[in-house]
């Protein structure tokens, strides 16, 4: 395997009785697009929320570009270039989507006084074809919170693309978004997988989509790693097959 | 034309009839000047409650900190201030010209900053809470504040401090707080204007929509909430300067820290005139001093029946305030742009349609 960008070795994290994730270990190979499935209540939120610093894990080691970020904030995380999105899309509702992409900079120099400078040119540019490029350049005007849910989706992958993430964790990318924006939503992840060079580590439900995408796929299920390998011996692994659709 | 190209225009006007008013109505002139200390209330709450989503109920903390520090200062510059403020004084003292005036522009000055450095150790321990824990936090900072002045001998405790008399005619006197007062407003609302238009205005705005994004998105939050509260108690530590300056007596619980009066006055003005906008704390302070000097004055014993009324009208009926009602209606007005009324895209709901499984009927 490819040199890894992020490498978890035994992560386990339970909350009161449940253990959510139990001694998960995985690596995500650097400018690779990277998939996580598993059923419902398989802890693939979980393992998101505690890579990116959500929550502290109770035991395990979580590295990225060789450096230990278990013990740190979701800020800190942001800030060195690890970025995710969440599954119920989560967007600045009350503001224009030009300044949710203008706050969404990366904050990884922002000093003091970066705290009072106005826009400048060359963001509020590059902000434009961002979302021309995830296709709301027509309504960068209007209220973030007016867009229909897969609008406000496609935001918050140009804000996330903005921030010039290292890494994105994509939570359910194409969920409640309509069938036939999918397709356009999986070109537009993969040129930003191959066009900006960002590693891609995305949960998902829609099989097709993810197949279509990764080059390797890890599935949870019970709270633990159930089986990893790239999308053809995923699909043939009858033990996956016996976990979504809840044989014993 | 629309309300952004005429803003400029509205600030010359501001300016015009801030500086004739007294002149035209001398009878008025503290009211007045009490309307722009309204005025400086509503737009440092609506910094940290309209424009960040954190409601405050401790704001007051910042005036009467300020205003406590100047007292302070003022006295101290030349006098022992336990020895000014005790109670068995039998001298008079008197404050010369200079006296008065040095200690005046000190006295403000370390109010602005006193007050700030305060912002910064109780942001420090607040920011921990938010939401409604936010607000009991706050509200619980300015009660503890009232009570511990109320009982500390050195600055007088609860029977307050009389501020040195200032010295010139009363209608020089008058005039002379109604400019302060009016031009630390107006300096207030061009800083904020500003203000809201950089990097610091997009951020608080996103720490009001969704926090936990704006952490996700690597965004200093503790930095921008810290520093908004900062500004807030900055000009709320000079404004209360002034104002005990005016009064000319200062005491914990009614005039330095009330909080159920100009405390509660600060949030009903902002939610009247609409949270989160540049014009809606001063049109909301406005209309409210002006509802309340009313009230006040033909239904005296009634008063607070009347700010009752007022408060429940806000918050079932008219949440958005005035310039927040008005800029849902004329939006475009406002230079803000909404989704015109188009067809939704066709979505899911399509498929269950064509599913075939209740053809019961023929």
């Amino acid at each position: 395997m490819s040199d890894a960008i992020i490498e978890l070795k035994g992560v386990t994290k339970s909350f009161g009785g449940v253990v959510a994730n139990r001694d998960i270990s995985l690596s995500v190979p650097r400018s690779a697009i990277t998939g996580l499935i598993g059923p419902n209540g398989s802890g693939k939120t979980t393992l998101f929320n505690s890579i990116v610093g959500y929550h502290p894990i109770d035991s395990g080691s979580i590295r990225f570009e060789g450096r230990e970020i278990s013990r740190m904030r979701v800020q800190e995380i942001a800030r060195i270039g690890m970025l995710r999105t969440f599954q119920t899309t989560r967007i600045f509702g009350k503001m224009s989507c030009l300044q949710n992409m203008l706050i969404s900079i990366p904050h990884r120099k922002a000093g003091f006084l970066d705290m009072f400078a106005r826009e400048r040119g060359d963001v509020a540019e590059r902000a434009e074809h961002l979302l021309a490029f995830v296709g709301l350049y027509d309504k960068r005007y209007l209220r973030a919170g007016s867009l229909s849910f897969g609008q406000q989706k496609l935001l918050e992958l140009a804000m996330a693309l903005m921030n010039e993430p290292t890494v994105l964790l994509l939570d359910e990318p194409t969920a409640g978004i309509n069938p036939t924006l999918i397709n356009g939503l999986i070109d537009r992840l993969r040129r930003a997988n191959s066009d900006f060079g960002i590693t891609l580590f995305i949960i998902e439900h829609n099989m097709r989509a993810i197949m279509n995408m990764a080059s390797l796929i890890y599935c949870l299920a019970h709270g633990e790693l159930l089986a990893a390998g790239n999308p053809d011996e995923i699909q043939r692994d009858q033990r996956i097959i016996d976990a979504y659709l809840g044989a014993h | 034309m629309n309300a952004t190209s005429l803003q400029p225009l509205i600030f010359w006007l501001l300016l015009l009839v801030g500086i004739a008013a007294p002149l035209l109505f001398p009878d008025y002139s503290n009211q007045l000047a009490v309307l722009w200390l309204m005025v400086i209330f509503a737009l440092t709450w609506d910094i940290l409650g309209g424009q960040m989503g954190y409601n405050s109920l401790g704001n007051i903390f910042f005036f009467g900190a300020g205003m406590y520090i100047a007292a302070v200062v003022q006295i101290g510059l030349f006098y022992d201030v336990g020895m000014y403020t005790s109670a068995g004084r039998t001298t008079h003292i008197v404050f010369t010209h200079a006296q008065y005036f040095t200690g005046f522009v000190l006295g403000l000055a370390a109010a602005g900053i006193g007050s700030a450095l305060l912002a910064l150790i109780i942001g420090w321990i607040v920011f921990g809470l938010r939401g409604p824990y936010f607000a009991i936090g706050t509200l619980g900072v300015a009660v503890a504040a009232a009570e511990l002045m109320a009982s500390w001998e050195w600055v007088g405790a609860a029977s307050g401090i009389s501020l040195p008399v200032f010295p010139g005619e009363p209608e020089f006197q008058k005039l002379f707080f109604y400019l302060l007062l009016f031009a630390l407003a107006f300096v207030l609302l061009v800083f904020l204007r500003w203000l809201y238009a950089t990097n610091f205005g997009l951020a608080v705005n996103a720490i009001r929509d969704d926090e936990e994004k704006a952490e996700a998105m690597g965004l200093h939050t503790r930095r921008y909430k810290r520093t908004a509260l900062v500004i807030a108690a900055f000009f709320l530590g000079i404004a209360g300067a002034m104002f005990g300056n005016m009064i000319g007596f200062i005491e914990p619980r009614d005039i330095a820290f009330p909080t159920t009066t100009f405390n509660i006055f600060m949030v009903l003005m902002v939610l009247l005139g609409g949270k989160g906008t540049l014009w809606g704390p001063v049109v909301g302070a406005v209309i409210f001093h002006v509802i309340k000097e009313v009230t006040w004055t033909y239904f005296l014993g009634w008063q607070f029946i009347a700010l009752g009324l007022l408060i429940v009208i806000i918050v079932v009926y008219f949440q958005q305030g005035v310039v927040g009602w008005l800029m849902e209606r004329y939006p475009e007005r406002f230079g803000i742009r909404v989704a015109p009324k188009e067809k939704e895209e066709p979505t899911v709901r399509m498929e269950i349609h064509l599913a075939p499984h209740s053809e019961g009927a023929e």
